[in-house]
């Protein structure tokens, strides 16, 4: 038994398919990273998992347990983060901490918790008065009381500045040492990369590519190329003169030329050496996740907000 | 399944919160008291109102006559009384006593005969011996007891003796002033607002928040989380009942009485509208809308209830209305044990709130949704 298994899984809002017949599992130990633009579906899906929402369809095993039915067995075996982590206004990190302690009937150290989340400093503060950042860390100290077997982090990281990044992703890989399972989901590719065994893109409640970084990037992006930094004249060269592939863009000025042997690079350097032009910069690229991600996502991140709001206000005027 | 501990711990969460909230505290403890100094010095001067005075009439008439009638409506033409002339034929002191009334007139069923025909009959005025106005009733039958009784000679008929008599039976109520009501009243004020509107705002605001989706995640119960929030109202309704008490019995003098036939209604009250308030916030879509309907339900009920005056001073058809609002078997409950010493009317208010407090509680459990769907 896998620890988390979904398949075909479906949710609508009205008309709108949230989640759009989605299949995944997770192993134990394992990191799970869901990547996806604002509105694909990652905190629907997530909340299905931690048994906060039912599904129209498909199937959902957590630890083997339908999470909708058996919600309350569940939550004691998971840790949970929401997207939109808010707490009793009037407690302290160190209290909710042991409220939670109580409520889950286990023994912990509040200290040692707010420690792991660098909250230490914090612990007199209510929760109204917290910093964004802060509120999110009091968030994961509360999804590590009930020392779960699963976590599931809905942008644990969003709003924390670089060190608490660096903090959390420390505490996400200490979990995994002890053979936690985690799912994650996160707007920054690099931490998707850094901390993800496997990942997953959704766009428009459907995932578009799945598998180890490595992979997804292997099968949508275009592998390695060469690029140098010239004139339009000397791709035409290169073009002439080699049997390769060459295409010119001209706001970088720069030749690329993709490879399908590494050795394909000696020749396009002896040609341009051959003309006799200027040449610049040299290097040879491959896709990172993020062109891999912009590729597979119709709209990409970040515009796809206000290019929908546009056209919305064209077609209603 | 229900654990007291869980039940401890949310309770030491939830009350921490509120004490550290020092608006929670002015409205739930502070404000009751405020409005009883303020009422209690605006009418502190005494009523000048009318007095209700009951009357039973058994009169059966004589030729054609019902000299009883004629009697009661003269006495209530006189302004001083309203005379409420009841259809009862029973006992009419318990009558009185469990009306909580004090003042009451009863004529025998041969007054218009004895009187016409010259025999001796007797009135009877009813009234607590240690209360002011049953002296002044006493004095007023008298009075229209005389003025029969001089129509009776100028009638030319000779009289041996005064023909309508008087006599006294005491009823076992004792007479009161406004603050002896404006305590139980705001007591019941403050059972209602406190909890009711401290649960309309939290569930509808942790229902936006998201923070009841967050508590289901842990294995808090909604039954658990409403108990815990329901036995922080009642202590602070008890706290709120001892300082009101000590406010109305020492600085106005006022009589109520102490009676461990209180707890119900201060265990009760407080679960009954934390229970409601938490119905109408997980009912209502958002906290804009659930402060209205809150506001909707709490006001009239506050004023209906018998908060601020006596339900009695109300219209007839007011009072039957008052029937169906909850608050009205806390306010009855609390004047019945603390002002009238009416224990066997108190016991049938408990009976009734209990039966309404476990409907609410019930309901309340069931309509609140820990998760979305
Ligand atoms: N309760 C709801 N009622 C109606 N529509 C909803 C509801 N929750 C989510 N949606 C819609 O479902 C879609 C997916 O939302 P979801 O929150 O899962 O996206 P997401 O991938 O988590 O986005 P983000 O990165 O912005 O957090 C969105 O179009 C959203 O508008
Ligand atoms: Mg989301």
């Amino acid at each position: 038994m896998l620890p988390i298994e979904v398949s075909d899984l479906k949710k609508n809002y009205g008309s709108l398919k949230a989640v759009d017949g989605i299949s995944f599992s997770v192993k134990q130990g394992e990191v799970f990273g869901l990547l996806g633009p604002n509105g694909a579906g990652k905190t629907t899906t997530i909340e299905i998992m931690e048994g906060l929402r039912e599904r129209d369809g498909g199937d959902v095993k957590i630890l083997g347990l339908d999470p909708w039915k058996n919600g309350y067995d569940v939550h004691k075996k998971i840790g949970v983060i929401p997207q939109e982590f808010t707490f009793i206004e009037k407690t302290t990190p160190r209290e909710a901490i042991l409220y939670y302690a109580d409520l889950f009937n286990v023994k912990c150290d509040p200290d040692q918790i707010l420690k792991d989340v660098l909250l230490d400093e914090k612990t007199k503060t209510y929760f109204e008065d917290l910093s964004g950042g802060q509120k999110r860390k009091t968030g994961l100290a509360l999804s590590l009381v009930n020392n779960p077997e699963i976590l599931f982090l809905d942008e644990p990281t969003t709003g924390l500045d670089p060190n608490a990044r660096r903090a959390i992703w420390e505490v996400i890989r200490n979990l995994k040492a002890k053979g936690k399972t985690i799912i994650l989901t996160t707007h920054y590719l690099d931490e998707a990369q850094q901390l993800s065994d496997h990942v997953a893109i959704m766009d428009h409640g459907r995932i578009v590519a799945i598998g180890t970084v490595d992979e997804i990037i292997h099968q949508y992006g275009s592998g390695e190329r060469l690029e140098i930094q010239g004139t339009e004249k000397l791709a035409e060269y290169i073009k002439a003169n080699t049997e390769l592939e060459v295409s010119y863009d001209h706001t970088r000025r720069t030749i690329t030329i993709p490879l399908k042997k590494r050795i394909d690079a000696l020749a396009a350097l002896a040609a341009a050496e051959q003309s006799g032009m200027e040449w610049g910069e040299i290097q040879t690229r491959e896709d990172s996740l993020d062109d891999v991600f912009i590729k597979l996502v119709s709209e990409p991140l970040g515009e796809q907000g206000e290019t929908a709001i546009d056209s919305g206000k064209k077609r209603r005027r | 399944m229900i654990s007291g501990k869980r039940i401890y711990s949310d309770f030491k969460v939830f009350s921490r919160g509120f004490l550290r909230n020092k608006f929670g505290l002015f409205f739930g403890l502070i404000f009751p008291v405020v409005l009883i100094v303020i009422f209690g010095a605006i009418f502190s001067g005494g009523g000048s109102g009318t007095t209700t005075v009951y009357a039973q009439n058994l009169d059966t008439g004589f030729g054609g006559q019902n000299l009883g009638n004629a009697f009661l409506a003269a006495m209530n033409e006189s302004g001083t009384f309203q005379v409420v002339t009841v259809n009862i034929t029973g006992d009419f002191g318990e009558y009185l006593a469990d009306k909580s009334q004090s003042d009451g007139i009863a004529i025998p069923a041969d007054f218009s005969q004895s009187y016409i025909t010259g025999q001796q009959v007797n009135v009877t005025v009813y009234g607590n011996p240690a209360s002011s106005s049953s002296g002044i009733i006493t004095g007023y039958v008298n009075g229209y007891a005389n003025y029969f009784n001089l129509q009776y000679y100028s009638n030319g008929s000779e009289p041996a003796k005064a023909i309508i008599g008087i006599q006294t039976a005491s009823v076992n109520t004792q007479q009161n002033q406004y603050i002896d009501y404006l305590i139980p009243g705001l007591i019941g004020f403050s059972i209602l607002t406190s909890p009711m509107f401290s649960l309309v705002n939290i569930s509808s605001d942790y229902k936006k928040n998201k923070l009841f989706k967050q508590l289901s995640l842990t294995p808090l119960t909604k039954m658990e989380w409403l108990t815990s929030k329901i036995l922080w109202y009642i202590v602070l309704t008890i706290a709120g009942f001892f300082l009101m008490y000590l406010v109305g019995t020492l600085a106005f003098n006022a009589h109520i009485t102490l009676s461990p036939m209180l707890i119900p209604f201060l265990v009760l009250g407080p679960m009954l509208f934390a229970s409601l308030g938490m119905l109408v916030g997980t009912v209502a879509k958002n906290p804009e809308t659930a402060g209205i309907v809150g506001n909707i339900i709490t006001f009239p009920m506050m004023f209906l209830a018998g908060t601020f005056f006596p339900i009695s001073q109300m219209p007839e058809y007011l009072q039957t209305a008052a029937h169906v609002l909850p608050l009205f078997y806390v306010t009855e409950g609390l004047n019945n044990v603390m002002v009238y010493d009416n224990l066997g009317g108190a016991l049938i208010d408990i009976a009734v709130l209990a039966v309404i407090t476990i409907v609410v509680f019930v309901l309340a459990v069931k309509a609140f949704k820990w998760r979305e769907d």
